[in-house]
């Protein structure tokens, strides 16, 4: 036998089930506990760049909104800075910025939204730069695993942006693009299953 | 604009190991589940960062669930502590990260609009905490042990008893939310969520055993769960880590 790695394995995932706002967004299912509700302000009030709205649904495989959906989001800010040590500008983050972000749907509609700035362009590996985007992570009953997916902007250039470049059917590419449906609003649906599926990724 | 460093990844996720989307015993899976592969993407700046917590984002109590909720009284139920360590799949501490737990009470009912099972409220708990590793990873909460609870799925099924827990690590790729279960209980292997999860040696990852080293007499029994995080990468060959 040769000697054992002793690496440990990663805690599986369950799904978040239907009460997840108990947890991380109590107002949401009916009280109040904590004196300070987390991921409500993404930007903070002083941070510069342009200010947005982003809303939309998440679509089941039979186009029915999912209503029990929780999001994170999480973003650089106008110049690209991502406000955590490894970032090698971290010294240089919007004052207030926190970047994260976490929203949950409207019981009856199924629709979500944040404000937030938009993000400026990421530098990615070996140096290529990364169009504008949001990062978001999904969870909800029925997801066994939080998905991971990002959302760009239709108002950018994204031709040369290293992630939209790996997918190969290059018409999924727009599944990733927010439409902007009036100054400084965009509509970003996501779609689990399907027609019009969302690129998903394995990050 | 300088060029960032070589990033250093996380170990790729095994997806053997986790859960699969589509599980179609637990129903729900079905039409919520991705039919597509998923892009598999190397880690980049936007990976390899993410949420950053402090002692300002939690108050004291936040971690107490006997008390963060309390009205006229402690909750009733099995006074437990549940504690464990928040660890990198190299066994390293992951200090300072938030930990959040939500759960049933004793009877099995949550405090949620949504839920309408007939166990009633518990007017002294509210069913959620939150809490910071220490330096070394450590954490632990004060809880009453969760009821079992029915839902639909097949007519007759039953969640074992079980504490949800969200956890994020230093970087957004290690985010993670899962169940707790609890050592000996029957519901276990005939739940359709546990279920979802291949490898049985997995599902007990998930199991907290009876520790009675860290229950206080007279007081309260305990638990321990240690959570294991993705692990990153050595940068011992950059040159070799950037390619494309
Ligand atoms: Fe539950």
């Amino acid at each position: 036998m040769p000697q054992p790695l002793n690496y440990l394995k990663e805690t599986p995932s369950q799904t978040a089930g239907p009460y997840v706002h108990i947890g991380l967004a109590p107002g949401a299912a009916g009280f109040q506990i904590f004196e300070r509700e987390l991921g409500w302000d993404i930007a903070g009030p002083d941070a510069p760049g342009e200010r947005i709205r982003v809303e939309g649904v998440v679509l089941d495989g039979t186009g029915a909104p999912v209503k029990d959906v929780m999001l994170e989001v999480w973003q650089a800010d106008a110049n690209g800075i991502y406000p955590h040590p490894e970032d090698p500008r971290a010294a240089e983050v919007a004052k207030g910025f926190r970047g994260w972000g976490r929203v949950i749907t409207d019981f009856e509609t199924g629709v979500w939204g944040f404000d937030t700035i938009k993000p400026g362009a990421v530098t990615g590996r070996n140096g290529r730069i990364m169009s504008p985007h949001l990062n978001l992570w999904i969870v909800a009953r029925g997801i066994n695993i939080g998905l991971n997916t990002r959302m760009y902007f239709e108002d950018e250039d994204n031709a040369a942006d290293p992630v939209m470049n790996l997918i190969e059917q290059a018409h999924r590419r727009e599944t990733l693009l927010a439409r902007k449906v009036a100054p400084g609003q965009y509509r970003f649906d996501i779609c689990l299953q399907g027609d019009g599926e969302t690129v998903f990724m394995d990050i | 604009m300088k060029p960032a460093p070589k990033p250093a990844e996380f170990y790729q996720r095994d997806r053997l190991w986790q859960p699969p989307a589509h599980a179609p015993n637990y129903k729900t899976s079905v039409p919520r589940s991705p039919r597509q592969a998923l892009l598999s993407l190397q880690g980049s700046m936007s990976e390899i960062t993410g949420p950053v917590f402090g002692h300002d984002d939690i108050a004291p109590l936040d971690n107490d669930l006997l008390k963060n909720y309390a009205k006229t009284g402690d909750p009733v139920g099995e006074r437990i502590i549940v504690h464990g360590r928040v660890l990198d799949e190299n066994g390293r501490p992951v200090p300072k990260t938030l930990v959040e737990i939500w759960q049933a009470n004793a009877g099995g009912r949550y405090r949620h609009k949504k839920d309408s099972y007939l166990a009633p409220i518990d007017p002294n708990f509210g069913g959620c905490g939150r809490t910071l590793t220490d330096e070394n990873g450590f954490y632990y909460f004060r809880t009453v042990k969760p009821g079992a609870y029915p839902w639909r799925n097949w007519v007759n099924n039953w969640r074992p008893a079980h504490i949800h827990v969200s956890v994020f690590g230093t970087a957004f790729a290690q985010r993670l939310i899962t169940q707790m279960y609890f050592e000996g209980d029957p519901l276990i292997a005939r739940c359709p969520i546990v279920q979802t999860i291949p490898d049985p040696k997995a599902i007990e990852q998930l199991i907290a055993p009876l520790d009675m080293n860290a229950a206080i007499p007279l007081d309260s029994l305990a638990y321990k769960f240690d959570i294991v995080l993705r692990g990153r990468r050595s940068t011992l060959f950059e040159n070799r880590l950037e390619g494309n």
